[in-house]
């Protein structure tokens, strides 16, 4: 038998290409795709056809304009499109930095699959959900030993939901101590999420901005000057998207505290750190956590995710509402919270995440908690060492000493040949890998983010180094194919952007692309 | 401690592998790779968390927990009020559950192609129910759609105030008082004693200059319908103030879209079209307005559109006028926007697919005849009036108790003994009505269920 030679430096791949139609251009007259339950005779005898009881003018006159699709073709099309999906359990998923695409445990989307969650409702009676509420209750007392927090909030269905809670307690918290016209500032840095600065503007407040000095830290003697009896909070990250840990933290905390601030610790991805180091000993008095990063819970697409919000105990009274509250032998919700801001998300939060997560730490322990960390750290540190080797890489700022994740700069490549982060990411696809560059603006020029988590072998993490060498390489001799890239994707590059930036062209809908390029062409 | 096992989850925490990665690296220990972290920041203790449970064990530890939960699948349940109980096609769980999409998050057009399909295809979707031309990728929930209107609004008119009737549902008015707080002012309008609908003189008596909006919802938090909705928007149009109306959409197969009242911008939930209630974890909110500049600049969600690609009869999505968001320009963006929730939106696309023109039409009959079903039983009841408003509702009902001389609590701790999760208890949330209850009766509820509901509060009463 011939020796098959399966050793290949970049994977040979295809995405799946279907040219599955737009869903409306599968309709066919009379088709159904499912039958809604209908009312027994009995009840319509009683009671007629229901609808002859609508006020005329509310009733609907003409029918939705929704396509008829056999059931068999509607799934069809939906496994198709999900098959265009690059999802994280299908990839060495380590290139979408910042968002922690670690492994969702299989039997944890078992566990959530189950009725006994799924068909819970919000508002039945505390007796009924004794189980959610104790998952709850246990996961907030976990999350206090990581953070050395006082209590928990998993209300918010994001991070973004949670900074927004947290820059609103932040304004209740002054306004309760009368300075609350006075504090109107906010501080924040440039290497964090864009939702820090913007969900604090939203609450009303001006942001100040701190830019990075020559190590990539935030600067602390701008933040001394920056300071004063206008500043209600200081919101920041720890690594900060460069991965670099800011050792001289309690000083920034100290700083703003000094000044009368709050200090708010985003640790949406807090993957370096768990039983490492602590929100509460670096001086901060709220924190949060996105259970969709750290803690395992899938992305879904983009939710809905669940931020946990931790504070130190003054400022438990300003926790959206309600929080679990273990009396006796039953946990109950208690809306007992003086200062409450009141609620960002209905009911509880995403309990769906909460038993995930719950669960997620309950497969690891505290030595395998530890271990997440060490091996995130491990892995980063890895592809640290290889990727700045690649040819048109460069990695600005301290040498050494990342935690979880890196920002790289492809800007020596760009400057050789000019391959932007943009055409590498087209390029990316075709190898099979995410790949994401940076929020904006690009304080790292060309840049790309890279987050191996703790989930990836080192066999995978060669990989991906494998690819972007392969990339680097192909830049310097044959740049076009990567300029014209995606070749293996599901769909070719998009090679204008009127259709996304000039609202002649742009359609949101499939009726007002209809509208503005179909019967208008007629 | 026995012997180290490598973590299943955790592949590089094989000794052999660790080893040669820090040799690799250029470092002796792990710990080494830490120094950055300050000795007086270090957490020395262990974690005081349960030790590590094998797959095995977690399923037994985690299912016996769940046991603990009743689900509404368990009992015959008439609690509703922003969260609704509805049948949900297998195709939806199907496609829900789908690794692919699951698994995946924020990756570009290209590598994540079918995800911005079916987003594009869902906002198409609702665009149909609704009769408009712009849907965003959805955001949190009904209030946070609610509220974000609002906020849309104030910038469209540079105005701070905004008018919300009293009969809104009080989880969505905190989220929106919180959220528009300290930028717009909420005033509350008083509502119809008889009827429930909008005080319209008392409307007329607020409405003012300062006015950005007018939202109401349709049907309301208490099940009624507001029949007012044309005079509404007029009133408000007069004074340059913009018509936002909150909808339940499975309720438009019958009832008509609000932009057929005058509605300028629409929002709603979508859990009721697929999604598993998850105890609240099924929520998600739209928000969807006219094609039209001035309304989509003021969106902060993300809003997927149709391209052509390199290839032709290709087609191609992505971001529309990406520069209006947080992501584009941080605190300078339109409010925030991050991770929302697709997959409700993805799971309510396939919902609409399914369902097509007759099937949200013949669920709105079933839901109109079954409520009304209900109705008309406990009103054959003595001492109880299941309407306690003169008005035609959809899908929920306010159950007044007040002549039975017991509290809602004692009446649902009763229902509950016997296997029935009844109404959701008003007298905190609406004290001005006393002991009463709202309860939502769509097509998931029997005749016999309805029958058993009806002969259990016969026999406690």
């Amino acid at each position: 038998m011939q020796d098959i030679k399966s050793q290949k430096k970049v994977r040979d791949f295809h995405q799946a290409k279907w040219n599955e139609p737009v869903i409306f251009e599968l309709h066919q007259k009379g088709e159904r795709g499912v039958v809604p339950p209908k009312t027994e005779e009995e009840i319509a005898s009683t009671v007629g056809d229901g609808i002859s009881k609508l006020p005329g003018h509310l009733k609907r006159s003409r029918a939705p304009e929704l396509p008829e699709i056999s059931q068999n073709r509607v799934l069809r099309h939906y496994l198709r499109l999900s098959q265009e999906t690059l999802g994280a359990a299908f990839n060495v998923e380590i290139g979408q930095g910042t968002c922690t695409m670690k492994y969702s445990p299989v039997v944890n989307e078992k566990l959530v699959a189950s009725e006994k969650l799924r068909s819970l409702h919000p508002k039945q009676a505390e007796e009924t959900v004794q189980g959610t509420l104790k998952a709850t209750y246990e996961l907030d007392l976990y999350l206090r030993e990581i953070s050395g927090m006082d209590y928990f909030s998993f209300q918010p269905g994001s991070g973004t939901q949670a900074l927004f809670a947290m820059a609103s307690m932040v304004r209740a918290y002054h306004e309760a101590n009368g300075e609350g016209e006075q504090r109107d500032e906010i501080i924040t840095t440039i290497f964090s999420h864009p939702s820090q600065a913007a969900t604090a503007a939203v609450k009303g407040y001006k942001i100040i901005t701190l830019y990075p000095d020559e190590n990539g830290f935030p600067d602390l003697e701008r933040l001394k000057d920056t300071v004063s009896e206008r500043t209600a909070g200081f919101v920041v990250a720890n690594p900060e998207d460069t991965g670099i840990y800011n050792s001289r933290i309690k000083e920034f905390t100290k700083v703003v505290h000094d000044a009368g601030g709050i200090c708010y610790y985003d640790q949406a991805n807090a993957n370096g750190l768990l039983g490492i180091t602590r929100a509460k000993e670096a001086g901060f008095d709220m924190c949060f956590f996105n259970l969709h990063k750290t803690f395992s819970t899938p992305h879904a697409c983009g939710g809905p995710g669940s931020g946990a919000i931790g504070v130190v105990e003054k400022l438990k009274p300003y926790l959206p509402k309600p929080i679990i509250k273990k009396q006796g032998e039953k946990y109950v919700l208690n809306t007992d919270l003086e200062h409450c801001i009141g609620k960002v998300r209905s009911y509880y939060g995403v309990a769906q995440n909460i038993i995930r997560a719950y669960a997620w730490i309950r497969s690891l322990g505290p030595d395998g908690l530890k271990a997440v960390a060490e091996t995130a750290v491990l892995n980063n540190n890895y592809l640290y060492s290889k990727i700045k080797e690649i040819k048109g890489v460069d990695v600005p700022y301290a040498e050494g000493g990342r935690l979880e994740q890196v920002r790289y700069s492809w800007e020596p490549l760009y400057q050789d040949t000019g391959i932007t982060t943009e055409d590498i990411s087209r390029r990316m696809a075709d190898f099979a890998h995410q790949y994401w560059t940076s929020h904006h603006p690009y304080v790292v020029p060309q840049p790309f983010t890279l987050e191996p988590t703790e989930s990836y072998s080192k066999e995978d993490l060669d990989e991906y180094i494998g690819s972007l060498s392969h990339i680097s390489n192909e830049a310097y001799t044959s740049p076009e194919v990567i300029r014209t890239a995606p070749h293996c994707s599901s769909i070719h590059k998009i090679t204008t952007d009127k259709y996304f930036e000039d609202p002649e062209h742009w359609a949101i809908t499939w009726r007002a692309y209809l509208k503005k390029h179909v019967n208008a062409k007629v | 401690m026995t012997k180290a096992i490598t973590h299943p989850y955790l592949p590089n925490t094989n000794p052999e592998i660790k080893a040669q990665m820090l040799k690799e690296i250029g470092v002796e220990s792990i710990e080494e790779l830490y120094q950055t972290i300050p000795e007086e920041l270090r957490y020395t203790g262990k974690l005081n968390i349960p030790e590590a449970l094998n797959e095995f064990e977690l399923k037994r530890e985690v299912g016996n927990l769940l046991q603990k939960n009743k689900g509404t699948n368990e009992v015959i349940s008439f609690l509703g009020g922003g969260c609704w109980q509805h049948f949900i096609p297998a195709v939806c769980d199907e496609i829900a559950s789908r690794a692919e999409f699951v698994t995946a998050y924020a990756g570009d057009e290209y590598e994540d192609h079918g995800r911005f399909q079916v987003l594009f295809e869902y906002q198409s979707l609702l665009a149909e129910l609704l009769c408009v031309d712009v849907v965003n990728v959805p955001t949190f929930d009904w209030g946070q759609a609610a509220a974000t209107a609002i906020r849309m609004a104030s910038r469209l008119t540079t105005k701070k105030e905004a008018l919300v009737p009293k009969t809104v549902a009080p989880e969505r008015l905190k989220i929106i008082e919180n959220y528009c707080s300290p930028d717009v002012e909420i005033k509350l309008i008083n509502y119809q004693e008889a009827t429930g609908e909008l005080d319209l003189t008392d409307l007329k008596n607020n409405i003012s200059e300062q006015t950005a909006a007018i939202y109401f919802e349709n049907p309301s938090y208490l099940g009624f319908l507001e029949t007012q909705g044309e005079e509404i928007s007029r009133i408000a149009k007069e004074s340059g103030a913009i018509t936002i109306v909150g909808v339940d959409p499975i309720s438009l197969g019958v009832l008509e879209s609000p932009v057929q009242y005058g509605a300028d911008i629409i929002c709603g939930e979508l859990q009721p079209l697929g999604n598993p209630m998850n105890y609240g974890g099924g929520q998600s909110g739209f928000i969807a307005t006219r094609d039209e500049m001035e309304y989509i600049s003021e969106f902060p969600s993300r809003l997927f559109g149709i391209t052509p690609t390199s290839q032709e009869g290709e087609y191609g999505f992505g971001d529309v006028f990406y520069d209006r968001t947080s992501f584009a320009k941080r605190e300078n963006g339109k409010e925030s926007v991050g991770t929302q929730t697709s997959m409700c939106a993805i799971t309510a696309g396939v919902y609409l697919a399914l369902m097509g023109p007759e099937g949200m039409a013949e669920l709105g009959q079933t839901i109109m005849q079954r409520s009304q079903y209900a109705m008309k039983k406990l009103n054959e009841i003595e001492k109880i009036s299941p309407s306690y408003f003169n008005n035609v509702n959809f899908k929920e009902f306010v159950v007044d108790f007040n002549e039975t001389g017991k509290t809602v609590e004692e009446i649902n701790q009763y229902l509950l003994s016997k296997g029935i999760y009844g109404g959701i208890d008003l007298s905190e949330e609406f004290p001005e009505l006393g002991q009463s209850a709202l309860f939502c009766v769509t097509e998931v509820h029997s005749k016999a269920d309805i029958d058993t509901l009806a002969k259990e509060l016969r026999s406690y009463l």
